[in-house]
């Protein structure tokens, strides 16, 4: 994992003493809210509801123990005891007064954290595979063009005030694409020319929102050392041309739309040609540099364990499950991908409390080689555990709430906070989300519907991704009163799709019944092999809605 | 007319007045004897008349494009960049494209919205002279503009980027 030098410690220590000198001056109201605001969004921190919430930055989602023992003496000291894991693999702290987020900051800063850009009209967390490094089909390894871009991003003086926010996402991986890139600003797909040389395939213009979009390619090879110039290239057109007139119209996918995918990539093509040899351009050294932070830990020479699991999965059928879904396959012989599940049902997905951020820091520490990910399905990943150990490790995760073997189950829903915390919020999404865990508590049947994405956001905002779950939810505010919208058939994957809205939005209390009704459908018509996404695209939504409005 | 900040941090007098974009169809109110920036297409319309004339400047709004002035840059004494609104970060790209891409040497100003927490970057982009919004306190200017000792990126102000720095 990345370790800050010298320079990364000095200017985060710069940071949070300029958001200190802000705050007093907000606070003596030598600032105007308005003045105020994206400085105070540009380190993290939104003024909601019911209090401040402050969004910490977890740059691609990795985190070392000691970053979580430090993030649950945080939510002690200054929260109420818990936090949430965001979709963007990012961590965010639900009633923090304003008045101590500087010493947060600086709280976090000596554990090399920050919240820079995690809000406001800027790059935000550059986010990636949560398996990266550890799985046998990637590339090469994505992080360390992640925090490439960080550093180039973090308080680019050029891009702190663009029309809207800018997500960029990397995948290294040719069969699957955890990191969604396709409905992202920019979506870069490391890929090897037909001479096996290292670059990337840059999509722009992608995003959920109002209005969803797969972002088209733009460039199909883009060499590994003009990562930074071309990005710089298409940034520039975003910030000169985007529209700032209606914030609705402000992402770069409408500016790609309103000038085609060949215009914009013209325009972009156009400006990078006059700094593509800019002293910006990568060098191999600082690629290799930064890759040096990202070696493999220290794995012992070992087999697979699959003797040793074929015993322990037949004496115990719960481990056996909990295997079957929770656990993925390891580039190294004798070691295991392990996610640990945060969608206990009765608890709001993606919510973590301080004791469970210690347990997770520990089983890091002890299983893990000290270090955890978050995933953009807001569950945790210890990447680097012993086949050997898995039985013990499992043993532990039932008790801490972690156990729950319904990785991408009907019942893993990813679901933002809603109007439970949420100023934009037009409805509530977490007892949603609980309602259907509780409809959907057999194990078996959920085993047997094997993959379904279920995602619910309680804005057109659409933090909680609805628009790419195979069945996504809506919030939606008619009259003062709180409706959910179903769609079917959204993607994220390599195959990414926006879903197709079903038909007339539902009560609260009817959202188990309709999520059910729509499982009869696949149940009744799928064949053997399909998943709920493959029925889907076969027959339609007309069978799914005959069904709910019958 | 409000004082000027320096990149240096100091505060001197200003000499330079904008001139409005007029109706269309009125004249360029032009004050005499006093230093003016005028709206830059006006200048680029009537260049034969105002170029090498150190007294005349141009300003350029945040949606102008810097391309207009590309080879006649040199031939102005100052251009002015105006920010409608602090956060309209198109001066930005524009301040680069003047310092970096057409090589303007001559004093590049922010007017308009300009408040102190912006100061750095519009420093970095390669403004040197800031006209800061009057109700804002100029004597903090100097702490503002030079709140980081270093950034990641090249832009107008280095050459090289810190991965470059940490290499040599």
């Amino acid at each position: 994992m990345y370790v800050y030098d010298e320079h990364d410690r000095k200017m985060a220590a710069e940071r949070v003493a300029q958001f200190r000198d802000q705050t007093q001056r907000a606070l003596a109201g030598e600032l105007e809210e308005d003045e105020f605001l994206p400085l105070r969004l540009q380190n993290g921190l939104y003024i909601q509801r019911l209090a401040p919430m402050l969004r910490i930055c977890v740059p691609y989602g990795m985190l070392r123990s000691v970053q979580l023992h430090r993030l649950a003496r945080i939510t002690r000291d200054y929260d109420k005891n818990y936090a949430h894991f965001t979709t963007r693999q990012n961590v965010q702290l639900n009633w923090p007064a304003l008045e101590n987020v500087p010493d947060i900051l600086a709280e976090l800063a000596e554990v090399e954290m920050h919240a820079n850009q995690t809000s406001g009209n800027c790059i935000r967390n550059t986010t990636t595979d949560q398996f990266a490094g550890v799985q046998a089909d990637e590339i090469t390894d994505p992080r360390p063009y992640c925090e490439i871009i960080r550093q180039w991003s973090t308080f680019h003086p050029e891009f702190a005030y663009l029309p809207r926010k800018f997500k960029v996402a990397v995948n290294a991986s040719e069969k699957t694409d955890r990191a969604a890139i396709q409905v992202h600003d920019i979506g870069l797909q490391i890929v090897r020319n037909d001479a096996g040389e290292l670059g990337f395939r840059v999509h722009v213009g992608g995003g959920l929102g109002r209005t969803p979009m797969v972002a088209p390619v733009i460039r199909e090879f883009l060499p590994e050392l003009d990562l930074l110039t071309y990005l710089e290239a298409v940034l520039r057109v975003y910030n000169r041309y985007g529209r700032r007139d209606n914030k609705f119209k402000a992402r770069i996918k409408i500016l790609v739309k309103a000038l085609t995918p060949e215009g914009f990539a013209e325009k972009v093509e156009s400006e990078w040609a006059h700094i593509k040899d800019s002293p910006t351009r990568l060098t191999p050294e600082a690629i290799e540099r930064i890759q040096s932070y990202f070696t493999e830990p220290d794995y012992a020479e070992l087999d697979n364990a699959t003797e040793l699991l074929a015993q322990q999965r037949f004496e115990n059928r719960a481990f056996d499950q909990w295997l079957q879904h929770n656990i993925d396959t390891h580039k190294k012989p004798g070691y295991a991908i392990v996610s640990l599940t945060m969608k206990e049902t009765g608890t709001p997905p993606g919510d973590v409390t301080d004791q469970q951020f210690e347990q997770i820091a520990d089983l890091a520490d002890e299983y893990s080689f000290g270090e955890a990910r978050v995933t953009h399905h807001q569950n945790v990943v210890l990447a680097d555990v012993r086949q050997d150990r898995l039985l013990e490790l499992w043993q532990q995760l039932g008790p801490m709430g972690f156990g729950t073997a319904n990785l991408h189950t009907l019942t893993d829903i990813i679901c933002c906070p809603g109007g439970d915390f949420c100023a934009l919020a037009n409805a509530k999404s977490i007892p949603v989300a609980e309602a259907i865990q509780r409809r959907f508590d057999d194990l078996d049947f959920l085993y047997d519907l094997g993959n379904i994405d279920l995602n619910i956001s309680g804005c057109m905002n659409a933090c909680g991704h609805h628009h790419v779950g195979n069945i996504g939810v809506l919030g939606v505010d008619k009259k003062g009163q709180e409706f959910y919208q179903v769609s079917l058939g959204g993607a994220s994957q390599h195959d990414a799709s926006i879903g197709k809205i079903l038909g007339p939005s539902f009560a609260q209390d009817d959202m188990p019944d309709v999520i059910a009704k729509i499982i009869d459908v696949y149940v009744d018509t799928r064949t053997e092999e399909e998943s709920f996404l493959d029925t889907y695209r076969r027959v339609g939504i007309t069978p799914f809605k005959e069904r709910v409005y019958a | 007319m409000p004082d000027i900040i320096f990149q240096d941090g100091s505060i001197r007098q200003n000499q330079w007045v904008v001139v409005f974009r007029p109706e269309s169809g009125e004249p360029l109110d032009i004050p005499e004897q006093r230093q003016v920036l005028i709206p830059a297409d006006l200048w680029v319309a009537n260049r034969e008349r105002y170029a090498g004339n150190e007294n005349v400047g141009v300003w350029l709004d945040s949606h102008d494009e810097p391309e207009t002035l590309a080879n006649h840059v040199n031939e102005l004494p100052l251009i002015a960049v105006n920010f409608p609104k602090f956060s309209d970060g198109r001066g930005y790209s524009i301040a680069r494209l003047l310092r970096e891409r057409f090589g303007y040497k001559n004093e590049l100003r922010a007017i308009g919205d300009v408040l102190l927490d912006q100061l750095q970057f519009m420093k970095r982009c390669g403004f040197d002279t800031y006209e800061l919004r009057p109700d804002k306190d100029i004597r903090k200017a100097a702490k503002s503009l030079n709140f980081f000792s270093q950034g990641y990126q090249a832009a107008t102000d280095t050459d090289l980027p810190l991965f470059r720095r940490r290499a040599s």
